[in-house]
């Protein structure tokens, strides 16, 4: 479809504006547009009376154009019952070119030496942050010894309910299906020796030293950190931070303390959840796919664990719980201005916390190791 | 003036809207002509904004028809539907403008996805809607929680307008703003109805603006909607209709704009 057609020479055309000129057009008139010859001088007649449904945004598409192609050289009128909203495009037009600016980008060594400066002078920064939040948190400990009420104890009750009594299900569950995996693989192996007996060894050793408290500790980052970092992050969003502090209230205190303290309470018992399940979750494939009676499971037990197995797992529990429900609170107290910010900081937040947790995990690991625990 | 014997481009017949056991809208009949800019008050809870939605598509009615250009708008095809929603423009109470994107992103977001054009054109057109509500072309660039309160809602109302509306929905545009840029917006609103002919439907608490800038006003009193021009609605002997119109507010409005 043509929309333009330019008639003329020398000092004198004319461009004719045909078929529909509206919005829904726009592919077409702006490629027209693109191939006007940027020769032109003298004058030029624009003749709109064979547009139809002329829209906003092509007409200023055109007056755009008929500028790139030197309005210096060229004198433009329009004819043919041009529309009505033409002249305040023409008053729009001069304004903006008045307020147009140019600014070029600096070099690109520049921008790249600009960038490494900006990323480590931010790294810089956010280690101090994360340590002034923890203080923080410290802080409003330190001043709860002499005045309870700052643990706010309606807050952390629904903060474990949330964050503890909802998750047993899921916890127990998962618990439970892992230790019979480990059972049935390690029965599968265990069994070409004749050593069936020891499935009972790898599944409790590796629960309660291990795959409780971790698997606890993945599900709670995944269900309550992220949660946290969202709970609060669209309050900062909302102002509703701002508006504690403006009333005199910590959001520390209120929000991040309680649900740290949450944590720390709930984790351990799930932790013993996790595990008494996952004992459970082994006796009964020891049961049915082995036969070993579960008196026999329970004797075997005894004999597998020495008196820190438990503890050694149980430990952990804790100094999870307060890396996940730092990084949590700590990522949504940093949401700022957008949506997009608040999406990006919760995934951080879960896939820091699991991260930490790990790497505290290998930690603990070594640290057991050297001391014989 | 809206002129005589045409189809009304809104037309609503005996809503009702409920929520739960509360009736907010109990049987209301609104219409609007062409090219009027109609206002629509009511005290807090009266269903304005529930109104507003409905027109709109987002919310079904429990009872009544919408009409838009004297179609029902719940009858249409996916495709009449679509091409509806692309011929009026909304802008919302809190502006809504995506927070991820720049204005002028906000801008072309409906453009970039009806119309195939390219960047250069894009940002030509941004710049375009920019400079008809009056923001400065650094504006585009900007992240909408880098704007003040006014420039929230004139930014809302140019990505409103990108996709070139007869018709426009505007929810409180002049709330939170204080009177100068008030002032300004509802001067801007007149100029643009009257270079654009738009038809405005317009949700408003600010007596200036109802006084200043609206041909028509719907009031929202007991689920119904009583219309008429602002000269007959002063003389309406309905208590709330009196009481808003005649309250120490009105009063200074009306005298600012009248005499």
């Amino acid at each position: 479809m043509t929309v333009l057609k330019l008639e003329g020479e020398g000092d004198d055309w004319r461009l004719h504006l045909n078929g529909d000129w509206s919005l829904a057009s726009m592919a077409q008139i702006e490629v027209q547009l693109n191939d006007l010859p940027d020769t032109l001088r003298g004058t030029l007649v624009c003749d709109w009376s064979r547009a139809e449904a002329p829209g906003i945004g092509p007409a200023w598409a055109l007056l755009m154009r008929l500028t790139d192609l030197g309005a210096r050289h060229l004198d433009v009128r329009h004819t043919g019952n041009p529309p009505h909203y033409l002249e305040l495009l023409q008053k729009l037009k001069a304004e903006r070119h008045a307020a147009r600016a140019a600014s070029t980008p600096p070099p690109i060594l520049e921008r790249s030496v600009g960038k490494l400066g900006r990323w480590a002078v931010l790294q810089g920064t956010e280690a101090r942050a994360v340590i002034g939040f923890f203080g923080r948190i410290v802080t409003v400990l330190r001043e709860a010894l002499s005045r309870p009420r700052a643990l706010r104890p309606s807050s952390l009750a629904r903060h474990i309910y949330e964050t503890g009594i909802t998750a047993i299900p899921i916890v127990s569950l998962i618990a439970f299906l892992i230790s019979v995996i480990v059972a049935y693989l390690g029965a599968q192996q265990l069994g070409r020796f004749g050593a069936d007996i020891f499935v009972v060894d790898l599944v409790t050793i590796s629960v309660l030293r291990e795959m409780g408290v971790l698997l606890t500790a993945i599900i709670v980052a995944g269900r309550s950190g992220s949660a946290f970092a969202a709970e609060i992050g669209v309050m900062q969003l909302n102002e509703e931070t701002d508006a504690l502090r403006a009333m005199g209230m910590n959001p520390i205190e209120l929000l991040v303390v309680p649900r740290v303290l949450a944590l720390i309470i709930v984790m351990p018992l799930l932790t013993v959840i996790a595990d008494a399940m996952g004992l459970a979750g082994g006796g009964l494939l020891s049961l049915v796919n082995l036969h070993i009676p579960l008196s026999q499971y329970i004797d075997r037990l005894r004999e597998s664990l020495s008196p820190t197995t438990f503890w050694s797992g149980l430990i952990k529990a804790p100094v999870f719980a307060i890396l996940i429900a730092m990084v949590g609170t700590y990522r949504g107290m940093q949401v700022r201005d957008s949506a997009r910010e608040l999406g990006r900081l919760t995934t951080v937040a879960v896939v820091e916390s699991i991260f930490l947790v790990i790497l505290a995990d290998a930690l603990f690991a070594i640290f057991f190791v050297q001391i014989d625990f | 003036m809206p002129e005589l014997n045409q189809t009304p481009v809104i037309r609503v017949r005996g809503l009702i809207s409920r929520f739960g056991a509360q009736v907010v809208h109990d049987g209301l009949d609104m219409e609007v002509q062409s090219n009027e800019i109609f206002g629509v008050v009511g005290g807090s809870g009266t269903g304005k904004t529930v109104l507003l939605r409905t027109i709109l598509g987002l919310r079904a009615p429990d009872a009544g028809t919408v009409e838009m250009h004297g179609r029902d708008v719940r009858q249409l095809a996916v495709a009449d539907r679509s091409s509806l929603v692309r011929s009026y423009g909304v802008t919302f109470q809190s502006g809504a403008l995506i927070s991820s994107l720049t204005v002028a992103q906000n801008i072309q977001l409906p453009l970039r996805e009806y119309y195939p054009v390219s960047e250069k054109t894009l940002d030509e057109l941004a710049e375009l809607n920019l400079a008809l509500v009056g923001l400065a072309p650094d504006a585009g660039t900007k992240y909408p929680s880098q704007l003040s309160g006014g420039m929230v809602k004139r930014a809302a109302l140019a990505r409103a307008l990108s996709l070139e509306p007869k018709l426009l929905f505007l929810d409180e545009p002049t709330a939170g703003l204080d009177p100068i840029s008030a002032a300004a917006f509802d001067g801007l609103l007149l100029y643009l109805h009257s270079q654009l002919r738009l038809t405005v439907v317009m949700i408003t608490h600010d007596l200036d603006t109802l006084f200043r800038t609206c041909s028509r006003v719907g009031v929202i009193v007991d689920g119904r909607m009583i219309s008429d021009t602002l000269d007959g609605l002063l003389q309406n002997q309905n208590p709330w209709i009196h009481d808003y119109f005649h309250g120490p507010r009105a009063r200074a409005a009306e005298k600012d704009t009248h005499g």
